[in-house]
């Protein structure tokens, strides 16, 4: 991310830069040379060593580390996670960004602030608030657990600490943008005789598309990354309740790196693909 | 359609927007509600397209109440100050939205929403703007797209926030002239906010003036600008000259200048001002009349037809300004410094209700 952020400035400033701000070419090399050398070490060099580490053991070896039972599993879960909670944190975040922005209610400010909670909150301390609520000893946990539907140490707990973690994202994304858009062409819209959902679907949609996918996108990369929070409510059950990172996590404890580091590679192209895609959109966005 | 608005009040928070206003509308009016920014003449039209609640009162087309129908049920067609296109659609979809949006029963056959929309953009000469995006068009042209977009569903009201308001006075002007011609072809009742006198006494058939949520005067162009009944909109609807004093046994004494006013009673002693309006101040270089003062010419704006001409009191600290024909300055042959004798052709004198009795 910190390299995308760079090559957009860059190009910015070349374009804009007035003479007075042209430095020496001494300190215009300088200072491209720090920022080079700074993201080989730290972005570069690591991501070259997961590969490398990954392979290290020739392609077989890093074939059957990501097909075996556990890790496979531990994929689909990832995978399973993510279609369920994207979708849900995109309809919230729709609709939080549509009543805060097109409506004026008290506690609207409370709202924003509790949208944001998320990113103050430690995600351990999110997992633990569900073993609290939810766990054996819980506030809850009795009921569930007399009606044979566990939450704690299974996938709905798993789902919910994923959730709480990215609620902000899609919200985030799109209430600065609908503020900036302000209402009128809602009001147009409905004086033109169309109704709620019309309006959503032919104006407030189109307008927001390409920021609502940049939220999705954001929100995607949070929730197949997550370890603090789902960490705490998964209980590590090997082939059970083990998404990737936390599986990552237990082939690294158990000192085989080479597999360790094939899921990771996984995930890291995961990352590099939702890049790609997040820098495209941002492309479209700025040429529209 | 007739609009009938009886009683309306809103309120924001603490701040009274419309505060208790009616007016009759008749079928086919074009109506200017005119007041300076604040003054809860948008509001006012929000109200009337139910984009905005109101907190009390009512308001009836053709004498049916419509206060609780939704705004999209009105049937009005409103057009924003900064136009509110929609952006991601091209000039045509625009103007074709409120068909398309219908319900399948009503909504016209593809066919038909292309001639319709053909025959709009013509009548607002974008016939071949169609493919465009609203960011690609300059002000006055999606101007005119928002009212062939509003007028495409065949309104019964049009409603205009400050249409011109964001357009620089050459095509103000233009559109201004196109939105008279427009309404006496389609002869639907059109209500305009606007902050611009010279806009409302030129386009209206009749004028609301509104000030701090309420009516001022409700009359044509020429009645409110030659007779205001109220200090607020003599001083709204064009230029004027103070003439403050105390009234005294019916008159009102300003520095050497008296006047009679015929509406004081004698007893009445408070403070009034008289009103006179640039053009109704005659100048002359011998004093002729009793009542005339003397004054010094300090500056002569003599570009165009009129020629202003602004004084200065020699009785009392105070600035006047004077208008005349081309042909009564080349008579006079004022110049700056001179002096002259200014007098009232016609003086309105408001006393303050405070201080009548």
């Amino acid at each position: 991310m910190v390299l995308s952020i760079d090559q957009t400035d860059d190009k910015k400033k070349s374009k804009a830069a007035p003479t007075v701000l042209k430095e020496p070419k001494a300190v215009r090399i300088t200072l491209t040379t720090i920022s080079i050398a700074f993201l080989f070490i730290f972005l570069v060099m690591p991501l070259a060593v997961i590969f490398i580490s990954a392979l290290r053991k020739g392609f077989d070896v890093y074939v059957t580390s990501i097909t075996e039972a556990d890790a496979w599993s531990a994929i689909k879960l990832t995978l399973l996670v993510a279609v369920i909670a994207v979708p849900l944190n995109t309809l919230f975040g729709i609709l939080a960004a549509w009543c805060i922005t097109k409506f004026k209610f008290k506690g609207r400010n409370l709202l924003i602030t509790l949208i944001d909670l998320p990113f103050a909150v430690s995600p351990v301390i999110a997992g633990l608030v569900f073993i609290l609520v939810f766990g054996a000893q819980g506030l809850f946990g009795e009921w569930f657990l007399i009606h044979n539907f566990p939450i704690v140490f299974a996938l709905p707990g798993i789902l919910l600490a994923s959730l709480f973690v990215t609620v902000p994202f899609v919200a985030r994304e799109l209430i600065p943008l609908m503020q900036s858009q302000g209402t009128q062409e809602e009001e147009a819209s409905v004086s033109l005789g169309a109704n709620g959902f019309q309006t959503f679907w032919h104006v407030t949609l189109p307008n927001i598309k390409w920021g609502l996918l940049y939220g999705i996108i954001l929100c995607n990369a949070r929730v197949m990354g997550e370890f603090g929070a789902v960490s705490v409510v998964s209980g590590h059950v090997r082939g059970l309740t083990n998404t990737m990172p936390l599986h990552i996590e237990v082939l690294y404890n158990e000192y085989q790196f080479t597999a360790a580091f094939a899921v990771a590679s996984l995930m890291s192209l995961l990352a590099i693909l939702t890049i790609i895609i997040k820098n495209i959109i941002e492309w479209k966005t700025s040429h529209h | 359609m007739s609009i009938t608005i009886q009683h309306v009040k809103k309120q924001f928070g603490d701040f009274k927007a419309v505060d208790d206003v009616s007016i009759d509308i008749e079928s086919g009016e074009l109506i200017a509600l005119l007041g300076p920014s604040g003054s809860g003449k948008t509001s006012l039209l929000r109200i009337i397209a139910g984009l905005e609640q109101l907190d009390e009162g009512a308001i009836l087309f053709d004498g049916e109440n419509i206060t609780e129908i939704h705004a999209k049920e009105r049937n009005i067609g409103f057009v924003f100050q900064h136009y509110a296109l929609f952006r991601h659609m091209t000039v045509f979809d625009n103007v074709a939205y409120g068909l398309k949006v219908r319900p399948r029963k009503t909504r016209p056959s593809k066919k038909e929403i292309k001639e319709k929309v053909t025959k709009l953009l013509s009548l607002v000469k974008l016939e071949h703007f169609g493919d465009r995006y609203p960011s690609q068009l300059s002000g006055g042209q999606r101007q005119r797209v928002a009212l062939a977009r509003a007028l495409a569903v065949e309104p019964k009201v049009l409603l205009l926030d400050e249409p011109f308001g964001a357009l620089d006075a050459k095509v103000r002007k233009d559109l201004r002239r196109w939105l008279r011609k427009m309404h006496n072809e389609f002869h639907v009742t059109s209500i305009f906010v606007t902050h611009d006198q010279e806009e409302a006494l030129d386009v209206a058939d009749r004028i609301v003036v509104m000030n701090k949520g309420r009516i001022e005067q409700v009359g044509p162009p020429e009645e409110v600008y030659d007779h205001p009944n109220s200090p607020f909109v003599y001083d709204f609807l064009g230029n004027v000259n103070l003439f403050k004093g105390r009234m005294q046994n019916g008159q009102l004494i300003n520095g050497n200048y008296t006047v009679t006013v015929p509406e004081a009673t004698a007893t009445s002693e408070a403070e009034a001002i008289g009103y006179v309006r640039p053009h109704d101040l005659h100048i002359e270089r011998q004093k002729s009349m009793e009542d005339a003062v003397s004054a010094t010419i300090i500056y002569v704006h003599a570009i165009g037809p009129i020629v202003q001409i602004e004084l200065h009191r020699d009785d009392i600290d105070e600035y006047l300004e004077a208008e005349l024909s081309k042909e009564q300055f080349k008579q006079l042959q004022l110049k700056r410094g001179e002096s002259v004798f200014i007098r009232p052709r016609q003086l309105k004198v408001f006393i303050p209700e405070d201080f009548s009795i």
